[in-house]
């Protein structure tokens, strides 16, 4: 049986990268597969504290938050994909129009 | 039914005055005219022979009630109903009045047919002179002040608008405001006995006066002050001194305007109204001896001015101020019934005089100057005749109706006590027998000063003219026989039948003393004649200019009518100018000041407003604007618009509830 706190430690590892991914690339494609790291994350100890718990609702949790993360990466390459045709780059910097 | 006296010179004015006036012609309007004042002197007779029959003294209608009930609270402190109706009355004196005036009226309608025959606003003098009469008949009959004072004002407007008849002549529009205005100062003081009367008593119905003056309702000193009051009105009305200027002037109306209105019938309205509250002026007493001087006063001191005059009008009309005087020296001494029937003959001879003079007037085609007249007894015999008959009348010749009146006056003025009164009335009546036949022969004797006009020669005047003259000198010769005194085997008929209004008066003389007065003013009148005709007739006017020539100043006072009315223009018309360059004065600077300081005031608060609402309201409603700005401006630099900020941002916010919610919780 591996340990909860071992489960706890490697999800909340993965979503300090997924984080620190968002927040410091500046490349679109990179920020999205960030978003997914962190999101895996959550899902490993939603459903490691389910198995601790014996519930099914971690695990069922856990496939919401999958389903959710595959809509916004088909809703969010779309969107990068019409980004990248109007700018001709992944650069993030350039995305600022909503500077007050 | 004598509320039908009135009726019908009221259609007559209305008829004639909105409807004749536009397409009548002269003979419809003249019959309207005529026919309405015969009209209403049948209602007048039948209405008196009524009264004769009739056991009662006095006949009451009311046709509504004008001001309804109203309680005042009296000068005694006890509530009294004021109650004012339109109501008529009609006793002896209002019989004797409604018969001289629709009488005498009658009769000047008439002659105006013929004398006013050529004039183009025929329509509007025949509905001026039927609305005079219906005035007066209103104001002889009224049963309370108020309506007589209706009567009262209405004939003053008649009286002005026939004395201006002629109004595209300045002289005539003039005089005719000048009456107008003299007679308002007296209304005045009749409209403030009137109401002190109200104040006093609470009733202005002339029954209810007599009714609480005799009941002791009325303090002395109240009732002496309403009795000059309302005497003040008289002496406007009637011509008396001081109101007694504007008569001459009123000459400018038409002739047998100053006939009917400013000799027989207007002129009166004093005296009537002194008679018809004799309750009251007898219980003053006060008030009684000042109507007799003022009367004595007025009778001599007009006929001095009668004596200077050239113009034939203006000698009459102080003849007439004159006699008046009388009448209000008869009222004066208690003797109403003397009064009033000298005021009944002064109306049968004045208005025959006053029309015989406009048959003079209209024999000469206009020429009013009696130094251009003389020698007219052969041209114009009848009119001569009866213009004598007149002039003997007002003189008191023995047997005509002047003689009788003016001497019932006198002897009661003498058996009062009032010596000085009597005096002065027996220097007036020689003084009048005086000056009226200086007119005579002025006019009718001597050489001929006039010179005809071409086309235009002297003419005696047509029947129209000459029957009311000679019925009216019929009128002057008997009128004083229904009064003859006892003393000549009469018995005082007229006299009797009005104190049954007036009350008993009894002169109380001896029969010898009354026979000496009468015989001192026959000798009086017929002295006076004759030192008239040795003056003028047979020294040909040379005593009189002798003695102009030699009194110089004093000739020319009396010309220029004792500089009463330059007096009375500097004082009371300049008065009045000043009064109003002071007002308009005060209005320019002091209310005009007042009115433009305000309104500066204004607008300098108004400016004031402005500077606020620019600095402050403008100034709180910009600044929270630029602060808006001020702050956006700081924060604007938060939103860097990179999304990574906006995770950190977000992520950052999450740790920070998680850490509040774990350490809380």
């Amino acid at each position: 049986m591996i340990p909860i706190e071992a489960v706890i430690v490697l999800g909340l590892l993965l979503f300090a990268i997924g984080f620190v991914g968002v927040v410091v690339r500046k490349n679109l494609v990179v920020m999205l597969m960030s978003l997914e790291l962190l999101l895996n994350g959550a899902n490993v100890i939603l459903v490691g504290l389910g198995r601790r718990l014996d519930s099914p609702r971690g695990t069922i949790f856990a496939m919401f938050v999958i389903i959710m993360a595959v809509s916004e990466a088909a809703v969010g390459f779309a969107l990068v994909l019409a980004y990248f045709r109007q700018k001709k780059s992944y650069d993030v910097d350039a995305l600022d129009d909503l500077k007050g | 039914m004598f509320v039908l006296i009135p009726l019908f010179p009221l259609l007559g004015a209305a008829v004639n005055g909105l409807i004749g006036i536009r397409g009548f012609s002269r003979r419809a309007v003249g019959a309207t005219a005529v026919g309405a004042a015969g009209m209403s002197f049948a209602a007048a007779v039948a209405a008196f022979v009524g009264l004769l029959r009739s056991a009662e003294p006095a006949i009451v209608k009311t046709l509504f009630t004008w001001l309804p009930p109203s309680l005042v609270r009296t000068a005694s402190g006890s509530l009294a109903s004021l109650r004012v109706d339109l109501s008529f009355h009609y006793d002896s004196l209002a019989a004797v009045m409604t018969l001289v005036v629709t009488g005498v009226g009658l009769l000047i309608h008439i002659y105006s047919l013929g004398y006013m025959a050529h004039d183009k606003s025929y329509a509007r003098y025949f509905s001026y002179l039927n609305l005079f009469t219906f005035a007066m008949l209103i104001l002889v009959l009224g049963a309370n002040l108020g309506v007589m004072f209706i009567g009262w004002e209405g004939v003053g407007l008649c009286s002005y608008l026939l004395i201006g008849f002629w109004f595209r002549k300045d002289s005539a529009s003039n005089a005719g405001k000048k009456a107008f205005i003299t007679n308002r100062v007296g209304d005045f003081g009749f409209l403030l006995g009137t109401g002190l009367l109200v104040y006093a008593l609470g009733t202005i119905d002339i029954a209810g006066i007599a009714a609480a003056v005799e009941g002791g309702a009325l303090a002395k000193g109240t009732a002496t002050a309403a009795a000059l009051l309302l005497f003040l009105g008289a002496t406007g009305k009637s011509a008396q001194i001081p109101l007694y200027t504007w008569l001459p002037d009123a000459m400018e109306g038409p002739t047998p305007v100053s006939a009917l209105i400013h000799a027989a019938t207007m002129v009166t309205a004093g005296v009537y109204m002194v008679a018809r509250l004799h309750v009251l002026f007898s219980f003053s007493g006060t008030a009684l001896t000042v109507v007799a001087l003022t009367g004595a006063i007025t009778a001599v001191y007009a006929a001095t001015m009668a004596f200077v005059q050239t113009d034939i009008k203006r000698v009459l009309a102080y003849s007439t101020i004159s006699q008046i005087g009388f009448m209000f020296i008869g009222l004066g001494v208690g003797a109403y019934a003397a009064g009033i029937f000298h005021l009944m003959t002064h109306a049968f001879f004045k208005s025959l005089l006053f029309l015989a003079a406009g048959s003079v007037i209209h024999a000469l085609s206009g020429e009013q100057d009696m130094r251009r007249m003389g020698g007219l007894r052969a041209r114009i015999p009848r009119t001569y005749r009866v213009f004598l008959i007149g002039a003997l009348a007002i003189s008191g010749f023995p047997g005509l109706s002047g003689f009788f009146s003016k001497d019932e006056i006198l002897a009661s003025a003498f058996a009062s006590g009032q010596y000085l009164v009597w005096a002065l009335g027996l220097a007036g009546a020689a003084m009048t027998a005086f000056y009226m036949f200086r007119l005579i022969f002025m006019t009718f004797f001597g050489e001929e000063r006039f010179t005809e006009k071409a086309g235009e020669p002297v003419h005696e005047s047509p029947p129209v003219m000459l029957v009311p003259l000679q019925v009216l000198a019929v009128l002057a010769v008997i009128g004083g026989y229904i009064g003859l005194p006892r003393l000549l085997g009469g018995r005082a008929w007229f006299t009797r039948f009005l104190e049954r209004t007036t009350g008993a008066h009894e002169a109380g003389l001896a029969p010898g003393t009354e026979a000496l007065l009468m015989a001192a003013s026959v000798a009086a009148a017929l002295g006076a004649i004759y030192a008239a005709y040795v003056i003028y007739v047979k020294k040909r006017g040379e005593p009189a200019r002798r003695f102009a020539e030699r009194c110089r100043a004093l000739y020319q006072t009396v010309l220029r009518k004792y500089y009463v009315d330059e007096f009375y223009g500097k004082v009371f018309v300049g008065g009045v100018f000043a009064a109003g360059r002071i007002a308009d004065w005060i209005d320019r600077r002091v209310i005009d000041g007042l009115v433009d300081g305000t309104a500066g005031v204004a607008r300098r608060v108004s400016r004031l407003a402005i500077l606020f609402d620019e600095r402050a309201v403008d100034g709180a409603v910009n600044g929270v604007g630029k602060a808006h700005l001020a702050a956006s401006s700081v924060l604007r630099r938060l939103q860097t618009g990179h999304i990574y900020n906006y995770a950190l941002a977000v992520m950052l916010g999450v740790a920070l509830v998680i850490t509040i919610a774990v350490a809380v919780f």
